[in-house]
């Protein structure tokens, strides 16, 4: 033991570093205590849950801080503490973490954003039985996505990737009572798997072919030149060569958590589980791993492109978040549910990360998902908050008018919402999207993703008008009086509101902190970086966009006073349209009558092949076997020897050949032989008659 | 320990054991406690004793019969005491969770223990008579459980375990008999040294003409109806699901290691090159294992038949690390990939044995709480009433399912780091296998602890505390080798690499 884990550190790695393990440890250490405590502990669970992701957050702002001092004088800002796992022949499998600008970005945003909404789920998960085991699985959850977070292991990172989605299965299927979240509990479980049987794959072949699972390790990580100049050497399926098939099948893994087309089917049904889970999980942090995986994995993508150039897996990379990104934008115009509205709209905002990164590198995508994640658990937490209030309604045409009723969450909603539309100027969205926008405009390969992208775009300021219209706008449609939510529940929603606004200053053109400090690069305030060719007109192409979405909005929806039973605006306008994306453009129903039917059947088959092919062969021969021991009973012992004596002749005859090898000692062969075939039949036919 | 015939006590002390329950009455339970308790401390010493070369340890060596080439020969490497512990350990289970035994307990446990016994001598033996005596021997009291205290169609199935097993026995047999007239010895060791040089062939050929490749055949179906194999493996759910649980969990848990643990103590070393000219069929067979096992659990209704085929679906990744490692002139990338998968293997036998013994020990308590159900529409919502069973039985399952962190993940990592890089289209298939099995145990979940709960299941009492206390050590070992998988691995690796070096495929 102490010989396996001995601590090799790779830089002189500074004491926050060796430390850095605490982050991810300090929740897993108060889940495993919640739930080991005699039930309910109520106070002690959130108490716990809630202290040890502040003393999360402290550590990753003290890592924070570490890693922008050291980029900030210039030095080399990753630091690694690798170790050994086990050892197979000479092989180390080695985890390990890593410290550096990409981490400590990632572990302040899912510290920060957890912490809010711990807090916010003690008043919004107040009056449920099962409180404690919620703050046990919150825990939980934080600490496999911390790991995530840290990992320089492929390994390390896996292991917390699969604990995410352990404890996204059971928080979805938190209230296990209602079969619908059972059933989504398990759905979202198994189509994440698809993809991660890909990725165990990928992860197989590069630590076969890199001899190692560590990112880095000083030259001789899989992420490293040396390494990844061996795979591109080594030729695959398909004109791939090893480097861009391993990246698509790690992709394939992305792909499953980040819910892009076709395996986004689980995310909607995932808003089974509570609010606080939907916006912790399924909007701001586990959603988003599949795409840190991508920017982890980045130097692998992107291995082999010429200058200004792209690799197949990039390619790929962009085309399914590109047309993720217009094709759940499109399902969620159509949907009435305002959990769901926010999932497809999750699921699109994560293909415009892909598209990003896919296009414009590790700084573009990671940017989105920074924004994203504080608006879109913003706006999370805010329909939590009115599905609070409207006493668990969550059908948008049953609410109405609740800016009155609801002026802070209103106020809060409304900020998340321009956000994801891309606002122009003071919302964070504006400026990460414009740079997924900018980066496709510029793609060598084509340039229909842009294209895709704008729509999309248009898209979202479209459906998020007409979801606030129906929420906020117009009169009361529901039944008892909505009511503002506890304070508890809208402080956090201020601290997310101004996040929301105030990030996008780290990532303008002016000043591109966030690229500088991702690349490590030095940058400064200069506003010469708006006099870029084409992109103040590109920011003028976006905000035309954004305000044709609004206002397009704002005229079919706003203002309005529909009942609640009588069909949409649009659905009167095109039926047949309406429907199918409504009905989420009937993939659901689709895998339904190929991949769940064909498992059913193959179980059968499987089954069949049992009980009749390979079951009726040794029935077959057990019949035989049962008739030549009735013919035993029957007759007489005589038989017995009969047999015992034709079965000594046949012996001894092979024993004669032998005989002639080895002289004078086959009797005593003959002797064992004849004992143990008398055994076997003894055996036999008593066994068979028993 | 020096000089005491440490690994003969382990094997008679259960037959000590057993000789006192049957004369025991109500107590017979005690005792039987009290002799697997004391055989899984003296099993954990012996894992401590070992050699740290990875060598055989603990050598026991007597004349015997030595015309007849037959020898007392005992030891064991990190291979051998490991299964040496599992045994103990699935005894231990089996003996907790048999608390309701009222029809003649003497004889039931005297029957568990004369079977413990059988697997520590199969575990240790060096020499073919002595081993073959008690695989033989384990098997009379598997059949008599099931015979005596099995279900309502035990008769059948009591049969045709015994009868098939019986089958691959004198196919095993009469491909040793062979071997031993060719060669005049049954040591395992000698012959091993034999078969690395390629003398063991020439010996068979020059005696018995070219059968190598037949006794090779002879003893790979041997171990395919023990494992079992696809398509050697029909006895299986019948006799999983008639045997009583707690036989159930001495089945799966110990006695199907049997059949790996011959394949690696016996098939590898002394028909590598055989098995490496038949590579491929066997790799489709064991592919079939994992993916038809998988899909047929998928199928069923009764817990105990589910559980039975997600036995057959995990011992075929052993079976595809096995056939996937026997590569000739293997590079040094090569011999790194033998190593994982045989690490890996090894590691899932062990993991095996333990998951599926606690799953038909959360199956048997299933069935005394709502009175014999154990079909899965007949559960519901299990989890409000009993949460602490609810989650201790979610932990096993999920060890099943191969999540990171719990201990079935490692072997299985391993064995697919292994495999990939030596057999990547069976690997790639036999993933399926791993998304199978995720559905098929989130389908028990969801059908056994959601939902509406059916009337039989109000009122299911959750675990008392002595179940919690008897739980506790077995889903904290899932977790602690889940991560620490160095516990076991630092020990079994250097077996690995011996093994690997005597082997010549």
């Amino acid at each position: 033991m102490q010989e396996s884990i001995s601590f090799t550190p790779q830089l002189a790695a500074s004491s926050i570093a060796h430390l850095l393990w605490l982050v991810p440890a300090a929740p897993i250490v108060a889940a495993g205590v919640t739930a080991l405590l005699k039930q309910p502990k109520r106070k002690t669970s959130a108490t716990m849950a809630i202290g040890s992701m502040s003393l999360s957050l402290m550590l990753s702002l003290v890592a924070f801080a570490h890693v922008v001092g050291a980029w900030a004088q210039g030095l080399a800002a990753r630091e690694t503490v690798n170790f050994s796992w086990i050892q197979f022949g000479a092989t180390n499998v080695d985890l390990g973490w890593v410290l550096d600008p990409l981490s400590a970005i990632m572990l302040v945003m899912v510290t920060l954003v957890g912490l809010l909404i711990f807090i916010y789920s003690v008043g919004y998960m107040a009056h449920d039985e099962n409180f404690t085991r919620f703050f046990c699985f919150l825990s939980l959850f934080a600490g496999g996505m911390l790991t995530v977070v840290i990992a320089n292991s492929l390994l390390l990172f896996f292991m917390g990737w699969e604990i995410v989605g352990l404890t996204s299965y059971l928080l979805i299927g938190f209230w296990y009572q209602k079969p619908s979240a059972a059933a989504a509990a398990k759905k979202a479980f198994l189509v994440t798997r698809v993809g991660d049987v890909f990725f165990l794959l990928g992860i197989v072949w590069l630590f076969a072919q890199t001899g190692t699972l560590l990112f880095y390790n000083n030259g001789a990580g899989s992420m490293e030149h040396a390494a990844l100049a061996a795979l591109l050497g080594q030729p695959a399926l398909l004109g791939l060569t090893a480097a861009g098939a391993i990246g698509l099948l790690i992709f394939a893994g992305a792909a499953g958590k980040s819910g892009q087309f076709p395996l986004h089917v689980w995310l909607p049904d995932a808003m089974e589980g509570p609010t606080p889970v939907s916006a912790l999980i399924h909007a701001a942090t586990m959603v988003a791993a599949g795409v840190y995986l991508v920017a982890r994995v980045y130097p692998l993508m992107q291995a082999g492109a010429l200058a200004g150039g792209t690799t197949t897996a990039l390619t790929v990379v962009t085309w399914v978040g590109a047309f993720t990104a217009v094709f759940a934008a499109l399902i969620a115009v159509a949907q009435n549910d305002i959990k769901r509205i926010l999932a497809y709209s999750t699921v699109s905002q994560l293909g415009y990360m892909m598209a990003g990164l896919g296009m414009g590198g590790v700084a573009v995508g990671m940017f989105h998902l920074i924004t994203h994640a504080f608006f879109k658990a913003l706006l999370f937490m805010g329909a939590g908050s009115v599905i609070h209030g409207c006493h668990d309604e969550q059908d948008i045409r049953r609410m109405g008018g609740l800016k009155a009723d609801m002026p802070l969450t209103f106020v809060t909603y409304a900020i998340g919402m321009l956000a994801l539309c891309g606002f122009p100027l003071l919302f964070s969205g504006f400026w990460s999207k414009d740079g997924i926008l900018e980066a496709a405009q510029h793609w060598s390969v084509a340039k229909t993703p842009f294209y895709m992208l704008v729509f999309g775009a248009l898209l979202t300021a479209f459906y998020m008008t007409r979801q606030v219209a129906y929420v906020f706008f117009g009169h009361w449609r529901g039944g008892k009086t909505a009511h503002e939510s506890p304070s508890s529940m809208t402080t956090p929603l201020w601290i997310l509101a101004i996040f929301a606004m105030a990030l996008g200053l780290i990532g303008t053109p002016a000043w591109p902190w966030f690229r500088a400090f991702l690349e490590g690069h030095a940058t400064r305030f200069d506003m010469l970086g708006f006099a870029e060719p084409g992109l103040l007109a590109l920011m003028g192409v976006s905000t035309v966009v954004v305000f044709l979405g609004l206002g397009l909005g704002w005229r079919v929806y706003g203002n309005r006073t529909p009942n609640p039973d009588e069909p949409d605006v649009l659905e009167a306008a095109s039926p047949l349209v309406w429907g199918w994306l409504h009905d989420r453009l009937y993939i659901d129903e689709f895998y339904g009558l190929t991949v769940v039917a064909f498992y059913g059947w193959w179980g059968r088959v499987s089954d069949w092949l049992d009980r009749r092919v390979w079951g009726g062969l040794v029935s077959a021969v057990a019949r035989v076997f049962g008739l030549w021991a009735q013919l035993n009973r029957f007759l007489d012992t005589n038989v017995v020897d009969g047999s015992f004596d034709k079965g000594c002749d046949e012996l001894a005859s092979g024993g004669g050949l032998l005989a002639r090898v080895q002289n004078g000692r086959v009797q005593t062969y003959l002797r064992i032989l004849a004992l143990a075939v008398a055994a076997l039949a003894v055996l036999l036919i008593w066994s068979s008659r028993a | 320990m020096n000089g005491l015939p440490v690994l003969t006590l382990l094997t008679v002390l259960p037959l000590v054991g057993a000789a006192i329950a049957l004369v025991a009455g109500k107590h017979a339970r005690d005792v039987a406690l009290l002799t697997t308790l004391a055989s899984l401390v003296v099993a954990v010493l012996i894992w401590m004793r070992l050699p740290l070369d990875g060598s055989i340890g603990l050598v026991e060596r007597a004349v015997w019969a030595p015309s007849l080439g037959i020898e007392y020969h005992l030891g064991v490497d990190a291979l051998g005491a490991l299964m040496l512990l599992l045994s103990a350990i699935v005894t231990l289970m089996s003996v907790d969770a048999a608390h309701r035994v009222h029809h003649q307990p003497g004889l039931y446990f005297a029957l568990v223990l004369v079977l413990e016994a059988g697997l520590f001598g199969s575990f240790t033996a060096l020499n073919f008579f002595h081993w073959f005596l008690f695989w033989e021997l384990s098997l009379i009291p598997a059949f008599f459980l099931i015979k005596l205290w099995g279900g309502t169609r035990r008769g059948p199935a009591a049969t045709q375990f015994f009868i098939y097993t019986m089958a691959g026995s004198v196919a095993l047999l009469l491909a040793f008999l062979a071997v031993f007239l060719s060669t005049n010895s049954m040591d395992f060791p000698h012959l091993t040294l034999l078969a690395s040089t390629g003398e063991l062939e020439q010996m068979v050929t020059a005696h018995l003409g070219p059968v190598t490749m037949w006794l090779a055949v002879g003893v790979l179906v041997g171990f395919a109806v023990k494992v079992p194999m696809v398509p050697f493996h029909t006895w299986l759910p019948a006799a999983y699901a008639e045997a009583p649980s707690p036989v159930t969990m001495l089945l799966t848990g110990a006695m199907s290691k049997m059949g790996v643990y011959g394949l690696l103590r016996i098939a590898l070393p002394l028909f590598g090159a055989q098995i490496a000219q038949i590579r491929t069929p066997l790799l489709v067979m064991a592919v079939a294992t994992v993916v038809m096992g998988a899909w047929a659990a998928a199928a069923q209704k009764d817990l105990k038949r589910i559980f039975a085929y997600m036995s057959v679906n995990h011992l075929g990744y052993c079976l595809l690390g096995i056939f996937a490692l026997a590569v000739p002139n293997a590079g040094a990338a090569a011999q790194a990939s033998q190593a994982a998968a045989l690490n890996g293997v090894i590691l899932q036998m062990f993991n095996h044995g333990l998951t599926a013994a606690a799953l038909f020990w959360f199956v048997a308590m299933l069935q005394t709480r709502t009175g014999g159900h154990r079909g899965i529409d007949q559960f519901g919502g299990l989890r409000k009433p009993a949460p602490v069973l609810a989650g201790l039985m979610g932990i096993a399952l999920f060890s099943s399912l191969g999540l990171p962190g719990l201990n079935g993940f490692v072997g299985e990592f391993l064995i697919f780091r292994g495999v990939f890089p030596l057999a990547w289209v069976a690997a790639t298939v036999s993933v399926l296998g791993l998304l199978v099995t995720a559905a098929v145990i989130l389908t028990v979940i969801q059908k056994v602890f959601t939902g509406p709960a059916p009337e039989h299941c109000v009122g299911f009492p959750d675990l008392h505390n002595g179940e919690k206390m008897a739980l506790a050590p077995v889903i904290g070992l899932m977790l602690l080798i889940g991560l620490l998988p160095s516990l076991i691995v630092d020990t079994l690796n250097p077996t690995v690499v011996n093994l690997l070096a005597h082997w010549r495929f």
